[in-house]
C-alpha cells in the first residue's frame, strides 16, 4: 500500500495550480514602475577587430536612454570561471577576459557589441539600427581539430594558443597504458562526436535590473537556478558591488537544464545600467537570441580504446577527447570536460587501468558550459558505445559483457579518483531486463521484420557522480566555490512552518517534495510546511540546483536544521512536561515523555517558543528557527540501466523508438511521481541527443541551427511512452535521507541505448555498420547503409 | 517588428485599391509572413489582411471541380477538400498553425519545402488572381519566386477533382515542413507528379517518373532516383538522400493510389 | 495606434494597439494575462496557444488588430466556475503533466481544442495534435497520459506513476 503522506508518497504537487492557471510569476511577468527595456546589439560574424563603433546617430533617435560599449565597461571585471583546470605539466588553464560587451573585438556570432536602453524595446531596436560599426572581418577558428594545430589563429591574441589546457587523468600511467594495450587479447576503438547541444529551455532568459536611489540597494529579477550564486559572481568579481546591497532574485524559472546555472553578461549588464539610467532596465531574449546567447552543451570529439582480456574482462581503457570551450569560459565549463567526464570514465566497471586525456580549446562559437548531465553523458556514451562494439566484434551478447565487468563491491575505488559508497548493477540490470521485455524482443524483431522494417535493441549502463563535494576536496581539484547547501527552518508561533532553502526550483518540484521531508520528521500536515526560494533577500546562502544535487545536498541541510529544531522543541516540551528532555518522544506530532500519557502538541510548544511565559529562559533562547550548512562527505551515486528498441525503415533510413525502459537506482526516494517525471523528461532529452538535436555552425562561424526550423527539439510523436523501474534501491551511505539524486539519469544514460539498438538493427539487416554519430538522422543512415 | 498600418478590407477590390500603396504587402494567416516581420527581414509600409473578404473563403466541390478560396486555411482544405488534398493539407505545420495559414499565403510565398506547389503541379490546377488565371505549370518560377505581379492577389484555386491521387510526405525533423514531398496525380491529361522540397529551383514535376507512370502505374515502373544535381543540400539531408527520397516516396504514392 | 475590443474570458476588453502589436502582446502587456507564455519567435513552441473564436492559434503569430471583434479564451479563463481546476487541468495534476509550467498553458489550450474535435483520441492522435507544443521537461509521458485521463480513457495501463 503506497503512503499517501511524507517520504515515499506521491502526493499532488502544489505548485501546478498556479501554473495551470495563468497564476505562475515567471520573470518575464514582472514589470517595474517605470522600467526601460535594452536590446542587445550582437555580432553577426564570428571573428572580427572592431575599429570603431559611432554611436551618435542612434543616441539621437526617439526614446533612447543610453547606449553603452564596451569602454563602457572596459574597467569592470570579467565574468568569471568557476574552476581552474590544472594541466599535465601543472600549469593553470588560459583564462582571457570575459568582457560584459565586447571590447577591441568580436570572438563569435551573438557577443554583444552595443546595448542600447529605451523607452520601448522597438525603439531600442530602432536605435540599434543606427549604430556604425567598421569591422575587418578575421578568420573563424570553429573547428577543433584545426584550432588544436600549431600556427592556427587565435581566438584570443593574448593566449599562447588556442588550447585552455591538456588534462591528463587516471591511474594508467603511459608506460602501463602501453603495456596494457599491447597485451591484449582484443582491443576496440571507436572514434565519436558528442554532438554539440541548446538546452532549450522553453522560457528564454530574462533579466531586470532595478536600482533604489534612496538606499543605494539594486535588485536583479532573473531567471537563473541559483540566485546567490549569481550574485556572488556578480558582485566580487564582475560590478565591484558590495553583496548586501544586491538582492536577486529568480522567481518561477521555466527550465533550466544548466543552462541558467551560469552568470551571464546580460544579468550583471541590467544591474549596472539600472543605476547608470536611473530607472529599471529590462530584458527578455528572442529565442533567436538565446540559441547564439545561451550556453550550449556538449561538443566533444573522442577517440577512446578498449582492452580486454582472453576472457573477455576490460583491462584497460583510454581516452583522448577534444572539448569545446567556445570564444569564453562559461562559469563552470573547464570542469565539464575534466571532473565532471575524466571522472566517471570507470562506469559500472571494474577496468583497472583508465587514462584519460582532454584537451579543451577555444572556438569562435558560444561558450559551452554545463547542459544535463554535464560531462557524464559524454563519459556515458563513449564507454558504453565502446563496450557494445566490442562485444559485437567478439560475438557476446552485450548483456552479459557487461555484468562480466561490473563492479560487485562497495565500497570501490576507481581507477579515477571517486569511491562509489554503494550500488547493486546485477540487481538494476535484472529489474531492466523485466521491465523492458528482454526475452520478449525476438517476437517483435521478426513483426517489424514482416512489415518490412528492421528493429534493434540496445542497452547500457550508466553511472553519475551527483551532489559534487565535499568542499575541501573540489577545492583542491580546482572549484573555486564551495559546493555545500543550506537550509533555514523557521517554525512560526502557531506550528506552521517556512523553510528557506539555497535550492532552487525551475520544474524539480521542490515545492512539494521538501515538505514532505519535514512533515515526516516532525509528523505535521504538509500543507503546514511552505519551501521559500529564489531570493537572495530571503533565503540562506546555498549553491541552487544543478548535478542533481538538491534533495542529496539542500536536502540534507534540511534535515539537519530540522533536527536541530526536533532538539530544542523536545527541550521546550520537557519544560512543559516537567521531565527530562532525554524522555521525550515526538510522534505525529505529539511529543510524549516515554512510558506515560503526558503529552503536548506541536502547536503548543511552537506556541510557548514565541511566547515563552512559562518557559526555561535562562538555558534556552526563545523563538524556534534554525539554519544548517551540509557539505557532503562524498558524491552519490546513482547507476542505471536503459534499453531501447528502434525500428528502422531501410528505404529511407527513419529511425522510431519503439520502446524504452529504464532501470535505475536512486537510492530512497521521496516521491516517486516526481521522479518518475524526472527520468522521463531526461530520457526524451537523451533521444533527442541521439535522433534529433544538432547545433552546426559553418565553417565562417555562422550558426546554422539558429532557430525551431532547424534545431530539431523532440516532439510528442518523436517518443513512446516509457517504462522506468527505480525498485532497485541501494541508499546512499553518507546522507541522512539515502537519497542519490535523479534530475540528470534519464538524459545520461538514453543516448547510447538509441545508438546501440541502431546498430544493432542495422547489422540485423546485414549492414557491416559498427558506428553512426548522433544526431542519427535518417539521412546519414542511409549514407551508411549505402556508403 | 518595424511598425505598419494594418488594413482589412471586406472586398478583392478594396484590397487591391489597399495594395496599391507603395511597400502595402497582402497579409493571409500570417504563419510565415509574421515570424519574418520579427525577425525585421520585412518593412511593409501596410498591412492589408485578407482575412476578412468573404468571397475569397470557403471549399466546395461541384461537377468534378474543387474551388478553394485564396482565404481558405489550411484546416478549411483538411475538413472540405477532395481526400488527397485534405489529407496533405492536415499535415501542414501543426493544428494552430492550420488554423490560420492559408492556401493563397503558401502559393503567394512558395517556400520551396511548403507541401501545396506539389499538389498544385500534380493537379495541374488553375491559380485564380484578381487579375487572371494562372496554370500551375506557368506558376511556379524557383524558390520564392512566382508569376504574382505587384499587388496581386490569389483569389482561388480551381482543380479537376483526379481519378486518384496521393501525397506523401517525408518531415524535415526540425520545422516539419518537407524534407521532400512527392503528390502523385492521375488527371485527365495523363499522370502527374509534384515534388517539393528537393530542388533548388522550388517545386518541379518529375517528367521521367510522369512518362514511366502513363506507360505502366504501378511502383515498380517508378524510374530511378533523379540526378542529384541541383537538389538542396543542407544539414537535415544531402542532395543524394534528397534525390533518393524523390524516387521512395513516388513509388509510396503510386502504391497508394492503386 | 488603433482601438481594438475583444472579448477575452468572457469579459469585453479594449486597448489601444501599433498595427504590428501581436495578440501576445496585447494580451500580456495590455491586458496583463501572463498565463499565456512567448517561448519562441517561428511559431513551433505553442507556449502562446490560445483559442480565437473557439479555435486553437498561436497568439504570437496573429496581430492583435486581426482578433479585433474575436472571442478569446486563455489560460486564465479555463478553471471551472468555483475556482476549481477544469477537467484538463486536473488531470494534468493528477498525472504529473507538468514540471517547469512554462509550456503548460499552451498545452492545456491545446488539449482543449483536441477534445473538444475528438473526444477519445488515441496516443497516437494526441501525439500528433501536439506537434506544435514543445515541452522539454516531462518527455511527454504524463502530459499524454494526463490527455487520455482528461478524455475519460483508463490510463492505469500505463507504464509508471
Amino acid at each position: 500500500m503506497p503512503k499517501d503522506s511524507g517520504i515515499g508518497a506521491s502526493p499532488k504537487r502544489r505548485e501546478d495550480v498556479r501554473f495551470l492557471t495563468g497564476n505562475g510569476n515567471y520573470t518575464d511577468d514582472i514589470n517595474v514602475h517605470g522600467q526601460a527595456y535594452v536590446h542587445f546589439l550582437r555580432a553577426d560574424v564570428a571573428h572580427a577587430t572592431i575599429n570603431g563603433l559611432d554611436t551618435s546617430a542612434a543616441e539621437a533617435m526617439p526614446g533612447v536612454v543610453k547606449i553603452f560599449t564596451g569602454d563602457d565597461f572596459a574597467e569592470v571585471g570579467g565574468i568569471p570561471c568557476g574552476w581552474g583546470v590544472t594541466d599535465r605539466h601543472g600549469e593553470p588553464q588560459q583564462e582571457p577576459k570575459h568582457p560584459i560587451i565586447a571590447h577591441g573585438k568580436i570572438r563569435h556570432v551573438g557577443e554583444i557589441v552595443a546595448a542600447v536602453v529605451a523607452d520601448s524595446l522597438e525603439q531600442a531596436r530602432d536605435a540599434a539600427e543606427a549604430i556604425e560599426l567598421d569591422l575587418s572581418d578575421l578568420p573563424a577558428v570553429v573547428n577543433m581539430k584545426s584550432a588544436a594545430e600549431d600556427g592556427a589563429t587565435k581566438v584570443h591574441d593574448d593566449l599562447t594558443s588556442n588550447v585552455c589546457y591538456d588534462w591528463v587523468f587516471g591511474n594508467g600511467e603511459d608506460d602501463a597504458m602501453e603495456a596494457a594495450f599491447a597485451s591484449a587479447a582484443h582491443v576496440t576503438t571507436l572514434e565519436l562526436v558528442n554532438n554539440r547541444l541548446v538546452a532549450n529551455p522553453m522560457e528564454p532568459r530574462v533579466a531586470i535590473g532595478e536600482h533604489n536611489k534612496s538606499n543605494d540597494e539594486y535588485t536583479l529579477y532573473t531567471t537563473s537556478q541559483n540566485p546567490h550564486v549569481i550574485r556572488l559572481l556578480m558582485c566580487a568579481f564582475v560590478l565591484g558591488l558590495p553583496e548586501h546591497k544586491v538582492r536577486v532574485v529568480a522567481p518561477d524559472v521555466g527550465g533550466g537544464f544548466g543552462s541558467k546555472i551560469f552568470h551571464y553578461a546580460e544579468e550583471a549588464f541590467c544591474t549596472h545600467a539600472a543605476k547608470a539610467c536611473g530607472r529599471a532596465v529590462k530584458w527578455s531574449s528572442t529565442r533567436s537570441e538565446a540559441f547564439i546567447s545561451d550556453a550550449h552543451g556538449r561538443d566533444h570529439l573522442t577517440t577512446i580504446d578498449l582492452a580486454l582480456d582472453a576472457d573477455n574482462n576490460f583491462t584497460a581503457l583510454r581516452t583522448r577527447t577534444h572539448a569545446n570551450m567556445g570564444a569564453y569560459l562559461s562559469t563552470f565549463s573547464t570542469s565539464v570536460p575534466t571532473y565532471l567526464h575524466g571522472t566517471l570514465m570507470a562506469g559500472n566497471y571494474k577496468t583497472p587501468l583508465i587514462q584519460v586525456n582532454v584537451k579543451s580549446l577555444f572556438t569562435n562559437t558560444v561558450p559551452v558550459d554545463a547542459y544535463r548531465g554535464a560531462g557524464r553523458p559524454e563519459a556515458t556514451y563513449s564507454i558504453e558505445r565502446v563496450i557494445d562494439k566490442a562485444a559485437r566484434e567478439l560475438g557476446v551478447d552485450p548483456i552479459a559483457l557487461r555484468r562480466q565487468n561490473f563492479v560487485t563491491e562497495f565500497p570501490y575505488e576507481t581507477p579515477v579518483a571517486l569511491t562509489y559508497d554503494t550500488g547493486d548493477y546485477h540487481g538494476t540490470m535484472d529489474k531492466l531486463e523485466a521491465a523492458a521485455d528482454i526475452s520478449g524482443f525476438a517476437a517483435r524483431r521478426a513483426e517489424s521484420e514482416a512489415k518490412g522494417k528492421l528493429r534493434g535493441l540496445g542497452v547500457n549502463c550508466y553511472i553519475e557522480a551527483c551532489g559534487i563535494a565535499p568542499s575541501n576536496v573540489v577545492g583542491m581539484l580546482g572549484a573555486r566555490a564551495g559546493l555545500y547547501d543550506a537550509a533555514t527552518v523557521r517554525v512560526n508561533a502557531t506550528g506552521s512552518i517556512s523553510v528557506f532553502v539555497g535550492a532552487h526550483s525551475h520544474g524539480q518540484g521542490h515545492e512539494t517534495a521538501f515538505p514532505q521531508v519535514v512533515a515526516e520528521m516532525i509528523g505535521i500536515d504538509e500543507s503546514m510546511i511552505d519551501i521559500v526560494h529564489g531570493d537572495t533577500g530571503r533565503v540562506p546562502f546555498g549553491m541552487g540546483t544543478y548535478g542533481s544535487r538538491s534533495i542529496a545536498v539542500c536536502g540534507s541541510a534540511m534535515v539537519r536544521a530540522t533536527e536541530k529544531i526536533i532538539a530544542k522543541a523536545k527541550k521546550i516540551a520537557a519544560h512543559l512536561l516537567e521531565a527530562s528532555d532525554a524522555d521525550i518522544e515526538l510522534k505525529d506530532g505529539v511529543f510524549t515523555v516515554a512510558g506515560t500519557e503526558k503529552s503536548i502538541d506541536w502547536g503548543s510548544v511552537t506556541l510557548t517558543a514565541y511566547v515563552p511565559a512559562n518557559y526555561p529562559l535562562d538555558e534556552l533562547e526563545p523563538g524556534l528557527e534554525e539554519t544548517a550548512f551540509y557539505d557532503p562527505a562524498n558524491f552519490t551515486y546513482p547507476a542505471g540501466a536503459y534499453a531501447c528498441e528502434v525500428e528502422i525503415d531501410p528505404e529511407t533510413g527513419k529511425v522510431t523508438v519503439e520502446r524504452f525502459a529504464a532501470a535505475d537506482d536512486f537510492g530512497n526516494i521521496i516521491n516517486p511521481m516526481i521522479v518518475d517525471g524526472q527520468v522521463h523528461g531526461g530520457i526524451g532529452q537523451g533521444i533527442g541527443q541521439a535522433l534529433l538535436e544538432n547545433c552546426v555552425y559553418d565553417e565562417d562561424g555562422q550558426l546554422l541551427s539558429a532557430s525551431y526550423m532547424d534545431y530539431a527539439m523532440p516532439r510528442a510523436d518523436d517518443v513512446p511512452f516509457y517504462a522506468v523501474d527505480h525498485s532497485s534501491q541501494t541508499p546512499c551511505t553518507h546522507n541522512p535521507l539515502g537519497v542519490k539524486g535523479c534530475g540528470e539519469a534519464g538524459a545520461i544514460g538514453s543516448p547510447p541505448a538509441v545508438v546501440n539498438a541502431v546498430i544493432d538493427a542495422l547489422q540485423s539487416g546485414g549492414h557491416d555498420i559498427t558506428h553512426i554519430d548522433m544526431p542519427v538522422s535518417p539521412s546519414r543512415v542511409w549514407a551508411a547503409m549505402n556508403g | 517588428m518595424y511598425n505598419f498600418e494594418f488594413e482589412q478590407p471586406s472586398t478583392v477590390a478594396e484590397a487591391v485599391a489597399a495594395l496599391a500603396d507603395e511597400d502595402a504587402q497582402a497579409l493571409g494567416g500570417g504563419q510565415t509572413l509574421i515570424p519574418t516581420l520579427k525577425q525585421r527581414l520585412a518593412s511593409p509600409s501596410k498591412l492589408v489582411s485578407l482575412a476578412g473578404i468573404a468571397e475569397m473563403k470557403g471549399v466546395s466541390i461541384a461537377d468534378g471541380v474543387l474551388t478553394i478560396g485564396g482565404g481558405a486555411t489550411h484546416a478549411e482544405v483538411a475538413a472540405d477538400a477532395c481526400a488527397p488534398l485534405a489529407a496533405l493539407a492536415a499535415n501542414i505545420g501543426d493544428p494552430a498553425v492550420r488554423n490560420r495559414g492559408t492556401i493563397g499565403g503558401s502559393l503567394a510565398n512558395n517556400d520551396p519545402a511548403a507541401c501545396y506547389p506539389s499538389a498544385m503541379l500534380a493537379l495541374n490546377a488553375t491559380i485564380v488572381t484578381n487579375a487572371r488565371e494562372i496554370a500551375a505549370d506557368d506558376y511556379f518560377q524557383g524558390m520564392f519566386e512566382t508569376a504574382l505581379d505587384e499587388g496581386e492577389i490569389i483569389t482561388g484555386v480551381r482543380i479537376n477533382v483526379p481519378d486518384g491521387a496521393n501525397y506523401q510526405k517525408f518531415e524535415q525533423p526540425a520545422s516539419r515542413f518537407a524534407l521532400v514531398g512527392v503528390f502523385v496525380a492521375k488527371t485527365a491529361e495523363g499522370v502527374r507528379v509534384g515534388v517539393t522540397g528537393a530542388s533548388e529551383e522550388g517545386a518541379f514535376r518529375w517528367t521521367e517518373a510522369e512518362a514511366a507512370l502513363n506507360g505502366s502505374f504501378s511502383a515498380d515502373a517508378v524510374p530511378a532516383a533523379p540526378s542529384a544535381d541541383g537538389m538542396i543540400s543542407d544539414l537535415h539531408g544531402t542532395a543524394a538522400y534528397r534525390a533518393h527520397l524523390v524516387a521512395v516516396l513516388t513509388k509510396r504514392a503510386v502504391a497508394a493510389i492503386g | 495606434m488603433s482601438q481594438v475590443t475583444m472579448t477575452v474570458n468572457g469579459k469585453t476588453a479594449s486597448g489601444d494597439v501599433e498595427g504590428r502589436t501581436l495578440l501576445s502582446q496585447f494580451l500580456r502587456e495590455n491586458l496583463n494575462l501572463t498565463g499565456t507564455h512567448v517561448g519562441c519567435d517561428t511559431s513551433q513552441c505553442g507556449a502562446c496557444v490560445v483559442h480565437v473564436n473557439g479555435e486553437a492559434v498561436k497568439s504570437c503569430t496573429m496581430l492583435a488588430a486581426e482578433a479585433d471583434g474575436a472571442d478569446v479564451a486563455t489560460i486564465e479563463g479555463q478553471a471551472n466556475a468555483d475556482g476549481s481546476l477544469n477537467t484538463i487541468q486536473q488531470a494534468f495534476q493528477d498525472h504529473h503533466g507538468l514540471q517547469c509550467g512554462f509550456c503548460t498553458p499552451g498545452m492545456v489550450m491545446s488539449a482543449a481544442a483536441l477534445l473538444k474535435d475528438n473526444p477519445k483520441p488515441s496516443e497516437a492522435e494526441i501525439r500528433d495534435y501536439l506537434e506544435g507544443n514543445i515541452c522539454r521537461c516531462t518527455g511527454y509521458h504524463n502530459i499524454v497520459k494526463a490527455i487520455m485521463a482528461a478524455s475519460g480513457q483508463d490510463v492505469s495501463a500505463i507504464a509508471a506513476e
